[in-house]
């Protein structure tokens, strides 16, 4: 099993997502620079958080257009796990992989706190060691994570219940106390069809081991691990 | 040739820097303000003289890159 960590010029969480894969899942985990394109045979691709070309003109803009990201669209179009987080769901959104958009926050302010989310789907590559419906804190950190999409792409997401995660209160109730950005229908994450493909604004990285306080989203890692284990080398 | 390329959010967008633009400037006294929607402009220097081709080009741009046509519209003036 092995992990690649897309490193673009600005990303500042890769090493965190490096050690997670190496140090706390025992998996083999590289680095690739954005300019490679080659995957070099891995079986499951991280886009890290941070600010990749400095979110200029808009978040995940100029990174889309990295040599790196011919690769890693191939990847997920041959059914390979692909988990964009933060930055690295803005990349997945600005090159089509997902569907949909990130405004500023409703706030027009960074914001880095934690905040609660109801898992949705438990059915994705990086969801299925959670509970259905399960209420998990974690941390965000991001000036862009106001979720939004055209009409039609909203009602394919819930038909097609790709929303992987919404924001919630404490008690788990899907409403607008508990939604920090602003985000359409409280959307934190979603997923592609096939469901191999997810991003998330929040931070499942920063809340991966107990020295951190919190550990909850060492399960997305863990899911991607389990899921290859049941479907088998790719 | 110059060609200007003007990427502002979509109108039925939620533009949350428009909102914030507007009470600041009603905060200064400037009543009349109705609504602001803040967006962006390129000023693009292009080779050749056909100005169609370069709008055309200007579009793909915009198309491309220079607007997420998701969230953002966006027009184009050939100016010189």
């Amino acid at each position: 099993m092995k992990f690649a960590i897309v490193v673009f010029p600005g990303s500042n969480c890769d090493a965190d997502c490096l050690h997670i894969a190496r140090d706390l899942l025992g998996c083999e985990a590289d680095y690739v620079w954005h300019k490679e394109t080659d995957l070099k045979g891995t079986d499951a691709v991280i886009l890290p958080g941070g600010f990749a070309y400095g979110d200029y003109l808009r978040a995940g803009a100029l990174a889309r257009f990295s040599p790196v990201m011919d690769a890693v669209a191939d990847f997920a179009k041959g059914g390979g796990p692909v988990l964009g987080i933060c930055n690295g769901f803005q990349v997945l959104l600005e090159a089509g992989l997902l569907p949909g958009a990130v405004r500023p926050n409703k706030t027009l302010r960074y914001i880095c706190r934690d905040i609660f989310m109801r898992v949705e789907n438990t059915d994705t590559a990086f969801t299925r060691l959670y509970e259905p419906g399960q209420i998990v804190k974690m941390p965000i950190g991001h000036g862009e994570g106001n979720y939004t999409a055209p009409p039609e792409t909203m009602e394919d997401l819930r038909r097609e219940r790709r929303v992987a995660f919404r924001y919630c209160d404490e008690q788990g109730r899907v409403n607008d106390a508990g939604n920090p950005n602003g985000a359409a229908e409280n959307i934190a994450g979603i997923a592609n069809r096939e469901g191999n493909v997810v991003g998330l604004m929040p931070h499942p990285d920063r809340c991966s081991e107990g020295l951190l306080g919190n550990d909850v989203g060492r399960k997305m890692f863990e899911s991607v691990v389990m899921a290859l284990a049941v479907t088998g080398r790719r | 040739m110059k060609v200007e390329i003007r990427v502002y959010p979509r109108h039925d967008v939620l533009d949350p820097q428009g909102k914030a633009i507007a009470a600041a400037l009603a905060r200064l006294g400037h009543r009349s303000v109705v609504d602001v929607r803040a967006g962006k402009v390129f000023f693009v220097e292009v080779d050749g003289s056909d100005a169609a081709a370069i709008e055309r080009d200007a579009k793909r741009m915009a198309e491309e890159l220079l607007a997420n046509t998701v969230i953002e519209g966006y027009d184009v003036r050939v100016v010189a």
